[in-house]
């Protein structure tokens, strides 16, 4: 291999034309001034917040612009060539040979209508690198190497008869097949369940050592770009806040901002003890289905205490969010009982009596699509108020105003629409909303999974804030282990319907674990290098034992 | 179920047949006996069934107004409407398809401006403006083909092709607009899914994405867009015959209908909501064999 | 807001939408004030049988010698009103039971739903011909048929629109609140549905437009001595063989009609599609 860089990116700068009626077209900068260089091998994280401007650097790698973008300054140099002026039949001669890409969603960029093995050989074969039976050998090598299940047949599979991982490992092998000396690879792994993601990340890794090619891996989660990457940049509205190796940014970040992002996950709320009064909430022996034959919940038994806060956590499919549905009468349940406030709450939403609906709310995952975007910020909050205590006019508006000073926004958020607000404000509007009703349970089904680390700490920190001056009760629906530790009492660990394990936050973290919650616990990155390889050693001394 | 609402359609609306039969000066005496004469003094359910049955041993009834076998009438009137609309559509599909194909590759261009204006203003022209356009300047400035389509069994097969040239661009004209953009559309819609992105990305030419990408996932959206559209040329023939003149079932059915000869409305209408039911099960039965998901289950 | 938005739509308004504006004024106007701007009576027999365009008759006159503009100017108030009114119906109908529809879902939904589908599996203008075979001809019938029929396709759009909707979880927590249908439908659900009606509005009034005057084209729609656009292309017809253009200006003003509507739609449309776009 030679010393020289192989990728070499100078005073990259992106911009944006807006057109929005009623305003003239103004030019925004999504990527300003940034310049890194990779040697073959090396692998550079690129981290940042949603609008970082990490996934425009990436695919500017391949000189490519999604609509609207366009690349406005600096250079990208590839072995010397810069690749942003040449036209475009030289760049198409680079794309897919020279440098590839893995996308964020797997289960879309795979093309439906063809079998997966033709989509992974066709660079190779469009830009004659190799004869259809090399290539087809060869990407049996890596289906094998990528560990995927029948390696010899699984290419002449269509894309939808594969898991998720799976596809994601196989867009992997596409990226490969044509032996590219850069891969570029935007948010491989977000998409998947925490199990499935360090398999995923494990064989991404293995990849990379064994081809030996350079990479740019794109995430927003440090934790699991300190496992793969031998250099780290951390961006922030398209400027470039730190730069350096993996160690320098794990261990020794310079900058605030950085600092701030590698301690996201410190945060962890003291567990209270159980108090002696009744519980508010008894999920007894409850058991659901869409359909009325599979049931998506199976046996469940739970409850929570007043003021206290209950984390169920699981992967997709382990019904954790039918369970919330269950609960608030979305989806009658087929069998068992659900007792609030000591008593028994009927099956179907249209039976239940205001007073329960009101002492019964949820916030949602997507604040985007939870608040109807024609209505103000003060008739979103207002509206509860109106309706459960049949307050209107000024009474209604200065309550409203007082809900907006405790979710810290503030009287002149009042007459504004959704739309004018950020996520994290908007998320903070659905708490004001959800408190306007005075409950005493708030059911928060995946609340910050949508958000940016850093905002998701400061709606946590809200959160526990008005826990404890409401004494209200959380049920935290969630699939992030960091998240339930941070701010749980008690915690249900959930699998494909079943509870798994169920008790106080202390008893539930510590061993002796059952199977599921050790893999599940083992699962979440951490934010030190090595992490991933011990896991997996320890995992395969495991299964050495059995 | 269609017969169902065809048949109630003339049956059980506020108006009675008998009466408007005979006009508004009939005497009461004479609607009755007409009443009792077609057999409406039985319940509606009774008469439908066995109109029901009749149609399906072929027996389509008597026309009123002429008292014929209504199957007779409509023999060779069915054929020329499907002459008709099969040779509209043998031009206008393949030339659709291309022209949404054109103005996919020049997305955006002078080209796809141009034809989306075009085709805009085409789906907005009425089919008599169409007709009789043509009619005044092709028939009768140029007098290159004849402004009336009567055709007859004697006429040679290229005698009847230009007899019926004028009604067929004329329907190829009207429906050729909307599956074009209606294509484009399709084809845009897959253009734009991430796996374009990773062709793309793959560093594969445009013909390649277009066509090998692109194209067999944009099938199925172009099948129904064809059958949509083959079944508003089978409305649009209704009116494309009376401009022309030409002895098909859209006549038949015009003029049956200023009679009030309700038999006859009865079963053309069957007929026409038959065919036009016929091609949308079509289009379901052809997404689905297109459709890989469905293909290749898991 | 609404005015708001509706000034800067009409700010970047293409081209082509500021032309389709300009007519479908100028159409809305003369059909108005018809009695004041039409030259002469509409039923008045005032030259020879198809006179050509002079300076007297602008558009010349009809088969029986009227003027033909004055029947135009005239004639734009029957096809307005018919139109307008068949439209109106089949909105207010079509989206309140596309509403009722995808709000209550179940059974009512799979109710509504096939009796609709069963309606739009017959092509609207056979079904329209069956159906005015046995009733009456006047206006109100005109209008109801068109309407009911109609409503079918502005069901099934607003039905579409308002199932997007309802998944929203603004409506879930709506109905968690325990709020009535009839606050979902107006006050969740319209509101966020509005754009896309008022577009679909606009292509449904052109629909309306065509549809009536083909049936008075084919004899089925207004009668004699009323008259609209359609019906003057029929009276006029049997010259076209001689090479008389009278029939082609009545089609012609049915064109610049739906041509301009379309425009406008279109307009609007891509506006508020390329504002949705922006990701």
């Amino acid at each position: 291999m030679s010393d020289t860089h192989f990728l070499e990116v100078n005073g990259l700068e992106i911009s944006a034309r807006i057109n929005m009626p009623g305003e003239p077209s103004r030019k925004i900068i999504l990527v300003d001034n940034i310049s890194f260089n990779l040697k073959r091998g090396e692998v550079l994280g690129l981290i940042g917040e949603s609008g970082a401007g990490k996934s425009t650097i990436g695919l500017a790698a391949m000189s490519y612009g999604r609509s609207g973008c366009e690349i406005s300054g600096g250079s990208i140099k590839i072995e010397g060539d810069d690749i942003l002026k040449m036209n475009a039949k030289q760049v198409n001669e680079i794309r897919g040979t020279r440098v590839a890409y893995v996308a964020q969603s797997a289960a879309a960029s795979f093309n439906p209508a063809h079998r997966i093995g033709d989509q992974v050989i066709e660079v190779a074969l469009e830009h004659k690198l190799m004869s259809k039976s090399e290539a087809l050998e060869y990407a049996d090598i890596l289906y094998e190497k990528l560990g995927l299940p029948d390696p010899k047949n699984f290419g002449k599979r269509y894309p939808h008869q594969v898991s998720g991982g799976q596809l994601q490992r196989a867009m992997t092998v596409m990226a490969l097949c044509a032996k590219p000396d850069l891969i570029v690879f935007d948010e491989p792994t977000t998409a998947l369940d925490v199990t499935t993601q360090i398999e995923v990340l494990a064989t991404i890794k293995t990849a990379i050592e064994d081809t030996g090619v350079a990479a740019l891996y794109i995430t927003h989660d440090l934790a699991v770009v300190a496992q793969v990457s031998d250099q780290i940049m951390v961006l922030r509205n398209g400027k470039m806040v730190e730069y350096g190796t993996t160690d320098e940014i794990i261990n020794h970040a310079q900058q605030k901002y950085t600092q701030d992002l590698v301690s996201i996950r410190a945060m962890e709320k003291p567990e209270q003890a159980l108090p002696d009064s009744p519980a508010i909430l008894q999920v007894n022996h409850i058991s659901a289905a869409y359909d009325g034959v599979n049931k998506i919940l199976k046996d469940v038994t739970l409850e929570l205490h007043a003021g206290q806060t209950l984390s169920i956590v699981g992967e997709s499919g382990s019904g954790k969010s039918t369970l919330a549905r269950v609960i608030t009468g979305l989806l009658p349940q087929m069998e068992g009982e659900i007792v609030f406030n000591g008593e028994s709450l009927s099956k179907a939403l249209k039976d239940r009596v205001p007073e329960q609906l009101r002492d019964l709310q949820m916030i949602y995952q997507m604040a985007d699509v939870a608040m109807n975007p024609r209505h103000t910020i003060g008739q979103i909050i207002g509206r509860p108020i109106e309706f459960y205590f049949g307050i209107k006019g000024a009474e209604n508006r200065r309550r409203t105003i007082e809900l907006l000073d405790q979710i810290e926004l503030g009287e002149k958020y009042i007459d504004r629409y959704p739309a004018e607000l950020s996520g994290g404000q908007k998320q903070r509007v659905c708490i004001a909303r959800a408190l306007a009703a005075k409950p005493s349970l708030i059911i928060c089904d995946e609340v910050t999974s949508a958000l940016d680390p850093l905002v998701a700490d400061g709606i946590l920190q809200l959160l526990m804030e008005l826990q404890k001056k409401h004494n209200i009760a959380y049920l935290f629906i969630t699939h992030d282990l960091a998240t339930v530790k941070a701010i749980s009492d008690s915690i249900a660990v959930m699998y494909q319907g079943s509870l798994v394990r169920f008790g106080q936050k202390s008893a539930v973290l510590s061993p002796p674990f059952d199977d599921y919650t050790d893999m599940l616990l083992s699962s979440v990155p951490q934010m030190e290098l090595g992490w991933l390889e011990k896991v997996l050693s320890t995992r395969k001394m495991q299964s050495a034992d059995n | 179920m269609i017969s169902v609402i065809i048949f109630a359609g003339t049956e059980l609306l506020p108006g009675d047949v008998a009466q408007s039969i005979l006009g508004q000066s009939a005497t009461p005496e004479a609607v009755q006996n007409l009443r009792l004469e077609m057999g409406l003094d039985k319940p509606a359910i009774t008469r439908y069934f066995s109109w029901l049955v009749n149609i399906f041993q072929g027996d389509l009834g008597t026309s009123l107004s002429s008292g014929r076998a209504i199957s007779d009438m409509i023999g060779d009137r069915f054929s020329n409407t499907l002459f008709l609309a099969a040779s509209a559509a043998i031009v206008a599909v393949p030339l659709a398809i291309f022209l949404g194909l054109i103005a996919v590759l020049h997305r955006d261009g002078i080209i796809d401006k141009f034809i989306s204006i075009t085709t805009l203003s085409m789906i907005s022209l009425p089919e008599f403006f169409i007709g009789y356009l043509l009619i005044l300047f092709i028939a009768v400035d140029l007098n290159w083909l004849p402004s009336s389509s009567i055709i007859y069994d004697s006429m040679s097969f290229g005698e009847q092709l230009k007899a019926i040239a004028l009604p067929c661009i004329t329907l190829t004209l009207v429906v050729l607009a909307h599956m074009m953009r209606m294509t484009r559309a399709a084809i845009l819609n897959v253009m734009s899914s991430p796996y374009i992105e990773t062709a793309q990305l793959k560093g594969l030419s445009s013909f390649k994405i277009i066509f090998h990408h692109a194209f067999p996932n944009a099938i199925s959206p172009i099948i129904t867009v064809v059958v949509l559209n083959l079944a508003y040329l089978v409305v649009g023939v209704v009116v494309v015959e009376i401009i022309f003149v030409y002895p098909g079932m859209g006549q038949l059915l015009v003029d049956h209908v200023t009679n009030r000869d309700i038999p006859v409305v009865q079963a053309v209408g069957l007929i026409f909501a038959a065919i036009y039911i016929l091609l949308n099960v079509f289009a379901d039965v052809m997404a689905i064999i297109a459709n890989p998901r469905l293909r290749h289950p898991k | 807001m609404n005015t708001n938005f509706l000034h800067s739509l009409a700010s970047h308004l293409s081209w082509g939408a500021r032309i389709g504006l300009t007519c479908l004024i100028l159409f809305a106007c003369a059909a108005i004030l018809a009695p004041f701007v039409a030259p002469y009576n509409p039923n008045e027999i005032v030259g020879d049988v198809w006179e050509p365009v002079s300076g007297a008759f602008w558009l010349g006159t009809d088969q029986l010698g009227r003027d033909i503009l004055s029947r135009l100017i005239h004639g734009a108030r029957n096809t307005f009103f018919i139109a307008g009114a068949a439209t109106l119906l089949s909105f207010s109908m079509g989206t309140f039971l596309g509403f009722l529809a995808a709000v209550s879902g179940g059974k009512t939904d799979q109710l509504l739903s096939r009796a609709n589908d069963l309606m739009m599996a017959i092509p609207t203008l056979i079904f329209a011909l069956v159906v005015l075979s046995v009733l009456p001809s006047s206006m109100a019938v005109l209008i109801i048929v068109m309407g009911v029929l109609d409503s079918t396709r502005v069901f099934r759009l607003s039905r579409a629109v308002a199932v997007d909707i309802v998944v929203m979880d603004y409506v879930e927590s709506a109905r968690l609140r325990g709020e009535g249908t009839m606050w979902v439908i107006f006050r969740e659900i319209l509101p966020n549905a509005l754009s896309p009606l008022f577009a679909e509005f606009g292509l449904r009034f052109a629909f309306a437009v065509l549809f009536l005057s083909t049936l008075s084209f084919l004899g089925l729609g207004i009668q004699p001595p009323d008259a609209d656009w359609g019906s003057m292309v029929k009276e006029n017809k049997d010259g076209i063989v001689f090479g008389i253009p009278a029939a082609l200006i009545p089609a012609a003003a049915i064109a610049i009609l739906t041509i301009s509507i379309n425009l406008v739609v279109d307009s609007i449309l891509s506006r508020t599609s390329s504002l949705k776009g922006g990701r």
